[in-house]
């Protein structure tokens, strides 16, 4: 009987421990959500910040990061797709691929921090670019490259080896068959691999902290060789350094919102795609 | 002839995706050579055993006081607190995931774990702010909630995604045949998962705490937001606390290039990588014991 109760509360914990964990998230959405989306207006997001940036809206923010994963997706999804091709595709398990996949693991649990240094000595500082979006999005690039191999990876093993020999029995080049059929097929996988590491490189802020993300930008930039404005910074900002913190706190709750918004977007496009592939195999 | 510019074609290329993988490794040397060449710089001139006993960061001192004992002790508790509170959350949750919850449910709970994995760690450092540090100074009936108790919460909260989902891994991960030959032995269900199947599971269940503390460690936007970032030894959970990342990025802003002072951060970064480098070293070999179970 007694061991009966130590049991039934053993499941109790259980389901408690799930139930406070969907609280959490329940809490954290209500919150943003009910105090942000009266802020969230058309002209909020079309318009330029005004009077110290207590009034008018965070276009500059939204374009700069999209300008941001922009120049991330260039630089690290053609790098990390090669470096799964060359793992899953061409190399034969050797010394080598297990130190490229230590470095790969290793490099994914370097805290973003530090790659923020490592962007500001080597981008900004070494190849003088300068804080500048092209600096901070480069930095970026290096923080999703693990993810973007994990997952393109991943999607590479789900192929059958069929595939491959068929073509390759047809007298084709082992680039011909990654090009025109191994990539195609396994497309919808490494898509989502990507839009997933794209949604977390969005809502980064220490990466970018001292590689080119700026406290205000006069106007609408998107030229790459200057500082800009990014939605994760613009929440830190209006929300510990501004001078009237209280005054700006709709503001920074509607930037919330809107970053909030932007990153499920990505992920439920990346579930999508994930969904869809699903139902076809 | 077509078949041999084919065939070099096909060669140069597998060069250059070879390049990229090399180039994987160089990026790890990279950082680590940086960080060590930037840290030599810092050695040269305050002596390594002020670093490490000192009581004081206080770089703006005419003196300039650099001792990382601080920041460390503030980077610890805040961690520490946050793995009390995501541990037992992450693993109850883990096993009535794959234990109790009928797959109905599961296809809920999946996809709110996941959303609130994608939550930005700003966006969370925000609610430290307008929400948990109101709720500890209400509670606490202190003036101000910024503190390592609050850092504690929002990190557990980061942490608890990758703590679900590898553990849940490591539960299924344990086969079939140990519950069933629990269940023939007489043992009941909850005998069985407590018994059998979570201590079978223990070394993937020790990888997702491992990889759930790096996570925590290595934090820097909800712990700049929501610490209060005093550079004193902390006494305790509800005083205001700086971590290693919170002080690079408060500092690393301002200060001149070059200067010991700039020398610092990166010799402090060093430390953290090489803290996070080990937890992370130590979660997989705990993750590569789960293997055996496939074998």
């Amino acid at each position: 009987m007694i061991k009966r109760t130590i049991y039934f509360f053993n499941w109790v914990l259980l389901i408690g421990s799930t139930v406070i964990v969907c609280m959490i998230l329940g809490v954290i959405l209500f919150d943003i959500f009910s105090k942000g989306m009266p802020s969230l207006t058309w002209n909020f997001i079309s318009k330029l910040p005004t009077n110290g940036m207590t009034k008018g809206g965070i276009l500059p923010a939204i374009i700069g990061t999209t300008l941001l994963t922009f120049i991330t997706t260039i630089f690290a999804v053609p790098f990390g797709v090669a470096c799964a091709v060359y793992l899953n595709e061409y190399a034969r398990p050797s010394m080598l691929t297990n130190i490229i996949r230590a470095s790969i693991r290793n490099l994914a649990g370097i805290p973003s921090i530090i790659y923020g240094l490592f962007g500001l000595a080597l981008f900004v500082q070494a190849f003088r670019l300068g804080t500048s979006s092209l600096s901070a999005g480069l930095t970026l690039g290096l923080l999703s490259l693990p993810y973007i191999i994990t997952t393109t990876e991943e999607a590479l093993k789900r192929l059958p080896n069929s595939m491959r020999e068929a073509t390759l029995a047809l007298g084709v080049t082992q680039f011909e068959t990654i090009k025109d059929v191994v990539l195609p097929t396994a497309l919808p996988g490494i898509l989502t691999g990507v839009i997933l590491t794209l949604s977390r490189a969005a809502g980064e802020t220490a990466p970018i902290l001292f590689t080119g993300v700026a406290f205000y930008i006069n106007g609408v930039t998107t030229s790459i060789n200057q500082e800009f404005m990014a939605l994760p910074y613009h929440l830190y900002m209006l929300s510990t350094q501004h001078q009237s913190i209280e005054e700006v706190r709709p503001l920074a709750y509607g930037t919330a919102v809107v970053l909030i918004l932007l990153v499920f977007m990505l992920n439920i496009i990346a579930f999508y795609i994930r969904f869809k592939q699903r139902a076809r195999d | 002839m077509g078949t041999t510019r084919r065939e070099n074609t096909d060669w140069i290329l597998k060069q250059l995706f070879k390049t990229t993988g090399l180039v994987t490794i160089a990026l790890l040397g990279g950082i680590f050579f940086m960080l060590l060449y930037n840290s030599f710089a810092f050695f040269s001139n305050i002596n390594p055993i002020d670093f490490f006993t000192g009581v004081q960061w206080n770089p703006e001192n005419v003196n300039g006081k650099y001792s990382i004992f601080p920041l460390l002790i503030s980077t610890g508790l805040v961690s520490l607190g946050s793995m009390l509170i995501a541990v037992p959350l992450g693993i109850f949750t883990a096993a009535f995931l794959s234990e109790l919850a009928p797959p109905k449910l599961q296809a809920i709970l999946k996809p709110a774990i996941e959303m609130l994995a994608a939550i930005p760690s700003v966006a969370i450092g925000f609610l430290g702010i307008v929400l948990v540090g109101p709720g500890i100074a209400k509670i606490f009936g202190i003036q101000n909630g910024l503190n390592a108790l609050n850092g504690s919460i929002l990190l557990s909260v980061m942490a608890l995604p990758t703590i679900i989902t590898i553990s849940e891994d490591a539960i299924n991960a344990v086969p079939k045949s140990y519950r069933e030959a629990s269940l023939a032995l007489g043992a009941n269900k909850w005998a069985t998962l407590f018994k059998v199947v979570i201590p079978a599971a223990t070394p993937g269940l020790i990888a997702a705490v491992m990889l759930g503390l790096g996570r925590a460690l290595g934090e820097t936007m909800t712990v700049l937001m929501a610490t209060g970032n005093a550079a004193a030894l902390p006494r305790g959970f509800l005083d205001s606390v700086r971590t290693i990342t919170a002080t690079i990025a408060i500092e690393m802003g301002e200060v001149p290039y070059q200067t010991t002072h700039y020398f610092a951060l990166f010799a402090i970064a060093a430390i953290l990588f090489l803290i996070t480098l080990s937890i992370n070293l130590l979660g997989e070999y705990f993750a590569n014991g789960l293997r055996k179970f496939h074998a």
